[in-house]
């Protein structure tokens, strides 16, 4: 059973690999955002099965802490992606947005 | 090996075989929507897949619990993600493909 996780997990290590052709050729910013999602999957599925595979209980609480920096790692692509003229203007900013004055 | 292990064996060999429709499916797809739906697709039934064996094999319910919970996070984390890139690309100007 051991031999089955640690040559599935390397099979799963050989597609996180294979991406990178993604990561190199994609002509835009978001195919390269969308392979560091497949990076975060996959290496969640590698760390579940090696924490069964080598019996450290540990890395599945890795894998878990590896699917929250990949959510939070698509999220700042976004906003580093997003030009700044998008952004909504700063509460209070514009004059005579403030609550509390009359006419 | 019991059965279980059997069911386990299946389920996480089924697993690799989607992580590998994925991972074709981002080298081949020809533009960054259709690479979206290949990877989201695959990714949250190929980990579902996986975390479903690796379940059968668990010792306890609270590695069960945990398991389900990485798994229902990467399910968010990879939908909202999905749906920003692909807002990102329209926001960008990219052009869906059109089969020529």
């Amino acid at each position: 059973m051991t031999e089955l996780y640690l040559v599935l997990s390397f099979f799963i290590l050989l597609n996180l690999l294979a991406g990178i052709v993604r990561v190199l050729r994609g002509p835009t910013l978001q195919d390269r955002m969308l392979t560091a999602q497949l990076f975060g999957t996959t290496g969640v599925a590698i760390l579940l099965v090696l924490a069964e595979a080598i019996g450290v209980a540990a890395l599945r609480d890795v894998a878990l802490v590896f699917a929250l920096l990949g959510a939070v790692a698509v999220v700042a692509f976004i906003r580093g992606a997003s030009s700044p003229d998008e952004d909504q203007p700063e509460p209070g900013s514009e004059p005579g947005s403030e609550p509390g004055r009359g006419p | 090996m019991s059965i279980l292990d059997w069911a386990t064996a299946a389920l996480l060999i089924a697993g690799a075989f989607f992580f590998l429709a994925g991972t074709v499916g981002v080298l081949r797809f020809p533009d960054v929507y259709n690479r979206l739906h290949a990877l989201t697709k695959a990714d949250n039934l190929a980990l579902g897949l996986t975390v479903l064996g690796l379940m059968l094999q668990a010792g306890s319910w609270t590695v069960v619990l945990k398991l389900l919970l990485v798994w229902l996070l990467v399910l968010l984390a990879g939908a909202s993600g999905a749906q920003l890139i692909a807002d990102s690309a329209v926001r960008a100007g990219i052009q869906l493909w059109e089969r020529r």
